[in-house]
C-alpha cells in the first residue's frame, strides 16, 4: 500500500472524528450561552460552584470524567437508564456518546469565549436599549448577544479543537469501536500497540496537527475580528 | 408642573448619596466636580441603579417611591439617555440605532424622524457604522436616538465633554435649538459652567452626593 494515501480505516476514523466535534459543538452553542449569561449577569449564592463545576473538565483526569459520563449516562446510568427508557436514547459506545464527552470537555472553552464577551460589554449600552423600551429579553437577543458573537465563534473554534483531541473521556465512555467510536485519537493509540503501524500513525498525526493549528488560527483570526467590531 | 422631583439616598462603597432636588423649567443642569455623585443621579433616574430609600416622579409620575414599593423598569420610565460617549450600539447602523426605540416598543416610525435628522444634520449618515463617525457625529445621533423614543424626560451625562474644543462649539447650537424646539424636560449632566449657563435656567450644584445650592437663571 501507498504510504502517502490513507486507508478506508483512517478516513472513517478522521470522518467520524470531525462529525463527532461538530455534534459536540452545535450542541453545546445554547448551553454554553446560557451558562455564560449565568456567570456574566446573574447574582446568586453558590455561583463559585458553578463556575468551579464548569471548567472542572479542564482539571479532572479525562479518564475520570468519562467514568462519571458512563455512571450518568451509561444505559444503566442515573440518568441513562431513563434515556434508554423512556427516549430510547442511548449514548454509551455510539458515536453520539463521544459527541457528548467532546461537548463536556469543549464546554469550559466556550462558556469562557462567551463569557468574557458578555463582561466587556459596557452595563449603560444594556441601559441605554432598556431605557429605550426594550424588554429584558429583547435587551439580551438584539444587544448583548449580537455583541458576544466573536467571543462565542472563538470559544466554539477551541472546543472544536478540544473535541479532534479528545482520547481519554471518549475511550472510557464508549471505548473505541470501528466505525462508530474510533476516533483519530484512539486509532493512534491503537495503532502503537501494533509494530506495523508507524506510517499510519504518522498520516494521522499530520491531520491532527492540521485541524489543531487550523482552529487556533480560526478562533484567533475571529477575536480579531471582534475587536473592530466592537471599536466605538 | 414640574419637570422631576427627586429625593434619594444610596451608599455606594464608601460614598454616599444624599439629595433632593426638584426640577423647574426646561432645562436643569446637575452641575459639579467629578465624582460628586451626579451620574449616579442620573442613572437613578433612569432605573439603572436603585436607591436605598427614596421617592422619583418624571413628568407627573412616579417612577420610584420606597414608601409604596414602587419601582419601574427603565423600560417603563420613559426617559431618553445621552451619555458622555454616546454609547450607539456599535453592531447596529446609524439608522437602526435611531430608530431602535420605536422598534422595541413596536410602535409606527415616529411622525418627527425627518425633522430630528434634520435639526441635528446627520441626514447623511444614516446608512454609516458608529464607528465611521466623529465624536461629533456621535453624539447627535445618540441625542437623535433619545428624542425619537419619545420620552417624557431627557437626561444627558456630559455629553459634549468627550468631545474635543472645536467640536463642542458645533454640537452646543443643536442642544440650543432642541430645548427651544421641544417641549421635553431636560437634565443635563456637567461641569463646565459656561455649557451650563448657555443651556440651562436651574443650576443645581452637587457636590460630594449632597445638593449644595440651587440657583435660577434668568430664561
Amino acid at each position: 500500500m501507498n504510504p502517502n494515501t490513507f486507508s478506508p480505516e483512517e478516513w472513517q476514523a478522521i470522518w467520524l472524528t470531525l462529525k463527532v466535534a461538530i455534534l459536540a459543538v452545535l450542541g453545546s452553542v445554547p448551553f454554553a450561552i446560557g451558562a455564560a449569561w449565568l456567570l456574566s449577569y446573574a447574582r446568586f449564592p453558590g455561583k463559585i460552584f458553578i463556575e468551579a463545576l464548569i471548567s472542572l473538565p479542564l482539571v479532572l483526569p479525562p479518564v475520570v470524567t468519562g467514568y462519571a459520563l458512563l455512571v450518568l449516562l451509561g444505559r444503566h446510568g442515573l440518568i441513562g437508564r431513563f434515556l434508554d427508557r423512556d427516549l430510547g436514547i442511548v449514548l454509551a459506545f455510539r458515536w453520539t456518546g463521544a459527541a457528548v464527552a467532546a461537548a463536556v470537555m469543549g464546554f469550559p472553552f466556550m462558556v469562557r469565549g462567551i463569557r468574557l464577551s458578555f463582561d466587556a460589554i459596557e452595563r449603560d449600552l444594556e441601559g441605554a436599549a432598556a431605557s429605550l423600551g426594550a424588554p429584558g429579553w429583547l435587551v439580551f437577543a438584539t444587544i448583548s448577544l449580537p455583541l458576544a458573537i466573536p467571543g462565542l465563534l472563538s470559544g466554539a473554534v477551541l472546543a472544536f479543537g478540544r473535541s479532534l483531541g479528545e482520547f481519554g473521556a471518549t475511550i472510557t465512555f464508549v471505548s473505541s469501536i470501528p466505525g462508530e467510536t474510533r476516533t483519530i485519537s484512539s486509532t493512534i493509540y491503537g495503532l502503537l500497540q501494533t509494530p506495523e503501524g508507524d506510517s499510519a500513525v504518522l498520516r494521522l498525526c499530520v491531520v491532527s496537527l492540521v485541524l489543531s493549528f487550523g482552529s487556533l488560527i480560526v478562533s484567533e483570526l475571529m477575536i480579531r475580528a471582534g475587536r473592530r467590531r466592537l471599536e466605538r | 408642573m414640574s419637570g422631576f422631583e427627586f429625593r434619594a439616598r444610596l451608599r455606594l462603597g464608601d460614598f454616599l448619596l444624599d439629595a433632593e432636588f426638584t426640577g423647574e423649567g426646561r432645562v436643569t443642569a446637575l452641575f459639579g466636580p467629578s465624582g460628586s455623585g451626579k451620574s449616579t443621579i442620573l442613572r437613578l433616574i433612569a432605573g439603572l441603579l436603585k436607591p436605598d430609600e427614596g421617592r422619583i416622579v418624571l413628568a407627573g409620575r412616579v417612577v420610584f417611591d420606597t414608601a409604596t414599593r414602587t419601582n419601574l423598569s427603565p423600560r417603563d420610565r420613559h426617559v431618553g439617555l445621552v451619555f458622555q460617549d454616546g454609547l450607539l450600539f456599535p453592531h447596529l447602523s446609524v439608522r437602526q440605532n435611531l430608530l431602535y426605540g420605536p422598534w422595541a416598543r413596536r410602535s409606527p416610525m415616529p411622525a418627527g424622524f425627518d425633522q430630528t435628522v434634520e435639526i441635528l444634520d446627520i441626514a447623511g449618515l444614516l446608512d454609516r457604522a458608529p464607528r465611521h463617525l466623529s465624536g461629533g457625529e456621535r453624539q447627535r445621533v445618540a441625542i437623535g436616538r433619545a428624542l425619537l423614543s419619545d420620552p417624557a424626560v431627557l437626561l444627558m451625562d456630559e455629553p459634549v465633554a468627550a468631545i474635543d474644543q472645536e467640536r463642542r462649539a458645533e454640537i452646543l447650537p443643536y442642544l440650543e435649538t432642541l430645548t427651544r424646539e421641544w417641549p421635553t424636560p431636560l437634565l443635563y449632566v456637567s461641569h463646565a459652567m459656561a455649557e451650563v449657563e448657555r443651556l440651562a435656567q436651574q443650576i443645581i450644584n452637587i457636590r460630594d452626593g449632597r445638593v449644595m445650592s440651587v440657583e435660577a437663571l434668568p430664561a
